[in-house]
């Protein structure tokens, strides 16, 4: 059964149903959307449930002639990382519908146009997980940029569309250095037994040590500003601070996730030795992010920015957690990519509903929302708890892990990594103080409660944190074989630790 | 001396021959039929010999690859797809160009003088801009098919000719049209000059004028190598000129803006095809052995052609002229495919060609319906919030925006990836770098088209879109479908190209 391909097709489906709908009726538009996100999470999840967790090689492949002339085939497929991402991201996707239920109204253009791109992009961010053919993965990566230009310059708030360009052409010069990455691999897989962009293929390839250290770059620069890694960061903040809440859950906790993804998935694999030549450089800028996120987080006047430079933090230690090249290592990072994206959209997703009722984004305005809007405030309380990682809470399991997994092979690197745990209690907690607790800060007064809607919607996000938190297992399950395999395959071998270990 | 006689294999002629046979019955025709008959006569039969000479062409497709017309032209793989690209641009461009609202009514009239103003009025619209563009149309058929150079220098005039002609016939802003007209003859006179100079020192190079013969003198090395390379400069030069390569790319963006709009469309498209053609089958064939004598020149000319094409193209304020930069720079990204010299090379510059061709006809289409009251609006900032007010409109001409950029899943991007990797294949690669570069670059202004059409909200100053003829509504429908059906199943076209395209020699 093609589930993959029915995946990616569901949310196409859902978008041109949309497309037909009478543009007055703006309700039955969203409820359109809303289903059309829930069965595509119910179909994931039924799909999940065949997964092989001990079974390290792809599965549900799927494997189509595109355009022979090139060798590039429609080729999808997912090992336990891609499969956890998949779930992250069909989850999300009707949170944000529900959660972000009158976003689209503020925009230049109609609610359908916005449920439409929101599920065009669905169906990418399954396709940009899947795809196990390097052309298509490239197509995906590049065409979802669309997408998301528009829901940010059309329906973001503020500087909306320069927040639009920068972000576009950030990454569209990224991705340039990777086409031409691309290409060279494609060339040289052609002088090596034929064209193909089959990763299994390309991983055989033989290259000289400077080549594959330029190829290695290409990749890595592109995942780097995607998944925004100091000091490629700059367009983040204003990208996030200008989009939608629902916007920026899906731009953070997924989009971004497809830079750390694609730092396994294709620089690992395709460059084991650059990677490796490269290791020092990228966990020392790992390390920068998480300190140098922190502390501008800190910082930050304005919630959004400051969860955005919180993203930039987290964003360093799943890098450096990848390239510990340690298995802890690898699986603390896979599972903090997991736990990132409910965590920030968490964050993102209170605070967008603070902001909208308060028309402010400075922390300042806030004040005693504590006793106005208990609800709210807990809510807010608890996804920056799983912001700090916060033992019991999700989040706290991997970066555990990270820093494990670091510490055994860098423990330099771990320790000054410990800091950015540390600088975390302080760039949640100010805001926590200010906003939440205090005396009521005039304007505030009035402030309504969390409506059913929205208290549904963030229902299933603490679910997971608070009970992935306790039981993480049913998904390190997964993620470990994963894991293990991609660092058999670079050749290391876990270190045994050396003191008080038996 | 003896006389031989001449044997003309007219099958394989004919696409040239009915669309010579087609301009001529269009000259007649606006000489004896009636006004209110004209234009309707003139456009079914442009139609018509046009969609004939395309079957022809389709026809003969499996023809086995042969010179006919005495060793002058050769009909092979690579002709049959290029005329056949070019006859379907000009197909979508005539139904621009039916439009007749762009055209002044009486060209021979003064511009501002009574008799204009008269002809106006009286609704006395000329259409010699049919025939002229078939005229046009069979030297750019002859262009890439011409096996030696005398041939090939009357193809480039018989394509030029009317080409300066048409830039000068633009309904409003005659004087500019005209100007730009007068500055295309001159340029264009002037690199005729270099190009026939340059057929001089490689006749007396080779003693021939063939490209078999001149071929055969450089696989022999036989000759003197300074009148070689002067010649394979000067006609270079020649050759570039068309393409619009810098540094002979002067002419380019004026005439782009004086023409009138349908006119910058299909010439955009049209004699690039044409002249890169012309241009791939001489390096490809006849220079191919003096490789060491040319690439290292035209990479260095691909390099600056594409940077400067991207980063001038910047500071546009006006879309046609910004379009005129963008084609300076894909022409840069088609040299690339000419410096490959590879068979990859030449299936992706077919591909390229053709896409780009589309795409370019398509965008300029879109270009003809943003009026105000005084005609076609080309000033960008009067373009602001466009996507507001007529959102179909906004959205295609983006799409056809992010082909230029080669954005995936448009056709752009399957050419750039092809004609890019091709130059890489055959070692050229500071040329793809700088490519890639440009296309960096080059995002970054037509991006900016796009938030002006969506992320600003309208000026009133009347600036509206018309609602298009059905004619043009075909062209722009039919470019987009092929636009995005090409970026997302180009296979069965490549392979078509793979299979056809090979050189004779």
């Amino acid at each position: 059964m093609m589930w993959l391909t029915i995946l990616m097709l569901l949310p196409i489906v859902g978008a041109g149903a949309i497309a037909i709908l009478p543009k007055k009726n703006e309700k039955l538009t969203k409820q359109a959307a809303l289903a059309t996100t829930l069965i595509v999470m119910a179909t994931t999840m039924a799909m999940a449930r065949g997964f092989e967790r001990d079974n390290v090689e792809l599965q549900y492949v799927e494997k189509y002639s595109w355009i022979p002339a090139f060798g590039i085939n429609y080729a999808l497929g997912i090992d336990g990382l891609a499969l956890v991402l998949i779930l992250m991201s069909t989850i999300l996707a009707p949170v944000v519908v529900l959660a972000g239920w009158n976003e689209s109204h503020g925009g230049r253009w109609s609610v359908k146009t916005f449920y439409i791109l929101i599920l065009v992009l669905e169906t990418m961010m399954i396709g940009v997980f899947a795809a196990t053919d390097l052309f298509l993965f490239y197509v995906i990566f590049e065409a979802m940029l669309i997408p998301v230009y528009f829901l940010i310059g059309g329906y973001g708030t503020g500087e909306r569309s320069a927040a639009a360009v920068k972000f576009l052409i950030y990454s569209l010069f990224g991705g340039l250095l990777m086409l031409a990455s691309i290409i060279a691999l494609y060339v040289i897989s052609g002088a090596q037994g034929g064209h193909s962009f089959d990763l299994t293929q390309l991983s055989d390839l033989e290259m000289s040590s400077t080549t594959q250290n330029l190829l290695f770059l290409g990749f890595f620069i592109a995942f780097a500003i995607k998944a925004p890694l100091w000091p490629l960061h700059t367009w983040l903040p204003d990208a996030a601070h200008s989009a939608t809440p629902g916007t920026s859950v899906l731009l953070l906790g997924v989009l971004d996730k497809v830079g750390t993804f694609g730092m396994i998935r294709y620089c690992l694999t395709l460059f084991p030795e650059a990677s490796k030549t490269f290791t020092p450089l990228i966990l020392v800028l790992a390390v920068i992010s998480i300190i140098y996120g922190a502390i501008l987080a800190i910082g930050q006047r304005d919630l959004k920015r400051l969860i955005a430079f919180t993203s930039i933090s987290h964003f360093g230690f799943i890098t450096m957690g990848i390239f510990a090249m340690t298995s802890q290592g690898h699986s603390g990072a896979t599972l903090y990519m997991f736990n990132h994206g409910f965590s920030t959209a968490a964050l993102f997703l209170v605070g967008g509903w603070m902001m909208t009722r308060r028309g402010s984004s400075k922390i300042a305005d806030f004040g005693g929302l504590q006793r106005i809007t208990p609800v709210m405030a807990w809510m807010f309380f608890l996804a920056g708890m799983s912001s700090l990682a916060l033992p019991g809470l999700s989040s706290f399991v991997s970066e555990f892990l990270v820093l494990v997994g670091t510490f055994t092979r860098y423990p330099v690197h771990a320790v000054i990594a410990t800091f950015g745990v540390v600088l975390a209690a302080l760039y949640i907690l100010i805001p926590v103080q200010k906003a939440l607790h205090g005396p009521t800060t005039p304007g505030n007064e009035a402030l309504s409660d969390l409506n059913l809607r929205e208290k549904i919607a963030i229902a299933p996000i603490m679910a997971i944190i608070i009970s992935l938190g306790f039981y993480p297992s049913p998904l390190l399950n997964v993620i470990n074989p994963a894991a293990s395999h991609v660092i058999a395959q670079l050749g290391f071998t876990d270190p045994v630790p050396t003191s008080g270990g038996k | 001396m003896t006389f031989i006689t001449p044997v003309l294999n007219y099958t394989l002629l004919s696409p040239i021959l009915i669309l010579l046979a087609g301009a001529l019955v269009g000259v007649l025709i606006e000489a004896f039929v009636s006004k209110t008959l004209r234009s309707t006569a003139q456009l079914s039969i442009t139609i018509g010999t046009l969609v004939l000479s395309l079957t022809q062409v389709w026809k003969i497709r499996n023809e086995e690859s042969t010179l006919v017309a005495m060793g002058s032209v050769v009909i092979d793989g690579p002709a049959i797809l290029l005329q056949a690209s070019i006859l379907i641009i000009s197909i979508i461009s005539i139904f621009v160009i039916a439009d007749t609202d762009h055209f002044t009514a009486l060209a021979a009239a003064l511009p501002g003088s009574d008799e204009e103003r008269h002809s106006v009025e009286s609704g006395n619209q000329v259409t010699e801009v049919y025939p002229l563009t078939l005229f046009a149309i069979s030297g750019m058929m002859l262009f890439p098919v011409a096996t030696d150079l005398i041939t090939l220098f009357v193809a480039l005039e018989m394509l030029s000719l009317p080409l300066y002609l048409l830039a000068g016939l633009s309904r409003r802003r005659r004087l500019a049209s005209q100007e730009s007209a007068l500055k295309y003859f001159l340029l264009g006179a002037f690199s005729s000059a270099f190009f026939l100079l340059g057929m001089a020192y490689l006749y007396g190079y080779s003693a021939s004028v063939t490209f078999a013969g001149i071929r055969a003198s450089v696989v022999g090395g036989s000759g003197n190598d300074v009148l070689l390379l002067i010649g394979i400069a000067f006609v270079s030069i020649g050759l570039l000129f068309k393409v619009g390569a810098v540094p002979f790319h002067a002419w380019s963006p004026d005439v782009y803006q004086g023409a009138p709009t349908p006119i910058t469309g299909f010439m955009a498209a049209a004699t690039k095809i044409a002249a890169f053609g012309a241009m791939l089958r001489i390096y490809y064939t006849v220079f191919a052995n003096a490789q060491w004598s040319w690439s290292p020149a035209l990479s260095a000319i691909a390099i600056i052609t594409m940077l400067f094409g991207s980063l001038v193209a910047i500071a546009q304020r006006d879309v046609k002229r910004m379009l005129a930069y963008s084609s300076i720079a894909h022409a840069g990204f088609l040299l690339s495919g000419v410096i490959a010299l590879n068979k990859a090379g030449l299936d992706a510059s077919i591909f390229y060609l053709f896409a780009y061709g589309v795409a370019t006809v398509g965008a300029f289409a879109v270009v003809t319906l943003v009026r105000d009251s005084a005609g076609e609006v080309t000033d960008l900032n009067r373009w602001k919030g466009l996507g507001k007010r007529s959102p179909w409109v906004a959205t295609t001409f983006a799409a056809f925006l992010l082909a230029f950029a080669g954005i995936p899943l448009t056709s752009g991007f399957i050419g750039k990836f092809a004609i890019f990797s091709a130059a890489y294949e055959s070692g050229a690669k500071a040329v793809v770098i700088a490519g890639i570069l440009s296309s960096a670059i080059a995002a970054f202004f037509y991006i900016r088209v796009i938030v002006l059409m969506f992320f600003t909200d309208p000026v009133q100053d009347g600036t509206s879109v018309q609602i298009p003829s059905a004619l043009t509504r075909i062209t722009v429908i039919f470019a987009i479908i092929l636009t995005i059906a090409l970026g997302v199943f180009p296979a069965p076209l490549l392979s078509f190209i793979t299979d056809l395209a090979t050189f004779i020699r």
